[in-house]
């Protein structure tokens, strides 16, 4: 009997989404982070590929990303591994050469960012053709999980300060869980300079300068890793250096 | 880093110039291209200028003595009501930052499930 085979909605538009995963000492968290990535992509049926971008990490995490590739096969996982630890611009300057999506999707690879979101990005994307969509832990149904006051505190004000200095038109910069049109990302990393947090801010300040268009998903955030102190002094002035910087420069 | 300095200088002209270009055909978006910092800078001046014109009865244009009051102390006004302002914002984003416990569970449950499919796809840790 003749079937007619209908094309599942999605597979039909050209759109092919390369996420970027940069790794350092992620042997226990990347095979996860890659597991739940195929699931959603292939429940939701977008054309995608992973780029793990490991900066020489002595944990092994290059050995379990090359087991990876075994079991999902060469055109799903990319390998485009570094000698030492460099930026995180370098490495999404690195992860970008070799991708053949049109879309790129940077998040972190410790399973604080959740890909159950990327359908949401994707969806929220092509609602408004967004040239970049940012998951924000500060708006709607956003929010963060394994955070004490201090913690929560802390990152409210430096938003707070962030809102009223730069007027950014986002809710939540310092985010790194991000959905970017190929040659926007590429136009936006060739022109920030800074480092770490405030890197990521930058982006958004120059794609707002860019006149680029930015949608918002709202993401849960669950911080596993427990006791360790990600927030102290020395991070909390260089944020605000870097935050004054951006301030008087852009 | 000789060849790093002159690409600075390069980029700042090329800034300066696309700015220049800009404001030429759209004089109204000349504020739009300032720097942040130079945005507040001019804000801040020109309402500094005209509570400094009608405290001071600059201009000799004689406001009446009730403009002069409220003028006055207006700049402590406002940064008091700033101040309480951002207290009040912080506390209550503070106060209403959604906690996921759900979404830790879940991840909980899914990282168990990926253990085990991932064990029978031949991975070994």
């Amino acid at each position: 009997m003749a079937s007619r085979k209908t094309q599942p909605p999605n597979r039909d538009s050209k759109d092919k989404y390369s996420v970027l995963l940069p790794t350092y000492n992620e042997r226990e968290n990347l095979p996860l982070i890659v597991w739940l990535l195929v699931k959603y992509f292939g429940e939701s049926d977008h054309d995608y590929e992973i780029i793990i971008i490991d900066d020489g990490s002595p944990d092994g995490t290059q050995e379990v990303a090359e087991q990876l590739q075994k079991i999902y096969g060469k055109d799903k996982i990319l390998l485009r591994p570094r000698a030492k630890k460099l930026g995180l611009g370098t490495a999404y300057i690195h992860g970008m050469k070799h991708a053949t999506g049109n879309f790129i999707i940077i998040m972190d690879a410790d399973l604080s960012h959740h890909p159950k979101f990327i359908p949401q990005f994707i969806e929220k994307q092509k609602e408004g053709d967004y040239d970049l969509v940012s998951g924000t832990r500060y708006k709607g149904t956003g929010g963060v999980y394994g955070w004490d006051l201090r913690r929560k505190l802390i990152s409210r004000g430096a938003n707070f300060l962030t809102q009223v200095l730069l007027r950014p038109g986002a809710s939540d910069l310092t985010g790194s869980f991000r959905l970017y049109k190929k040659k926007v990302l590429e136009s936006l990393v060739e022109r920030c300079v800074s480092k770490g947090y405030v890197f990521q801010m930058e982006m958004i300040v120059r794609a707002r300068q860019l006149s680029y268009t930015v949608g918002e998903v709202p993401i849960s955030f669950v911080d596993r890793v427990y006791g360790e102190s990600k927030l102290g002094g020395n991070e909390i002035v260089s944020f605000v250096k870097g935050l004054l910087t951006l301030f008087a420069t852009t | 880093m000789h060849h790093k300095f002159d690409v600075n200088i390069l980029r700042r002209a090329e800034v300066a110039f696309e700015r220049r270009s800009f404001i030429k055909k759209n004089p109204s978006g000349a504020f739009s291209t300032m720097t942040k910092l130079m945005q507040w800078l001019f804000g801040v001046s020109l309402l500094a200028t005209a509570w400094a014109v009608v405290t001071f009865d600059l201009f000799g244009l004689s406001f009446p003595p009730e403009y002069r009051e409220v003028a006055w102390p207006m700049p402590v006004y406002l940064l008091v009501s700033f101040g309480c302002f951002s207290l009040a914002t912080v506390g209550y984003r503070v106060a209403t930052f959604n906690d996921c416990d759900e979404a830790a569970r879940e991840l909980q449950d899914q990282i168990k499930e990926a253990k085990e499919d991932l064990r029978k796809k031949g991975l070994k840790l």
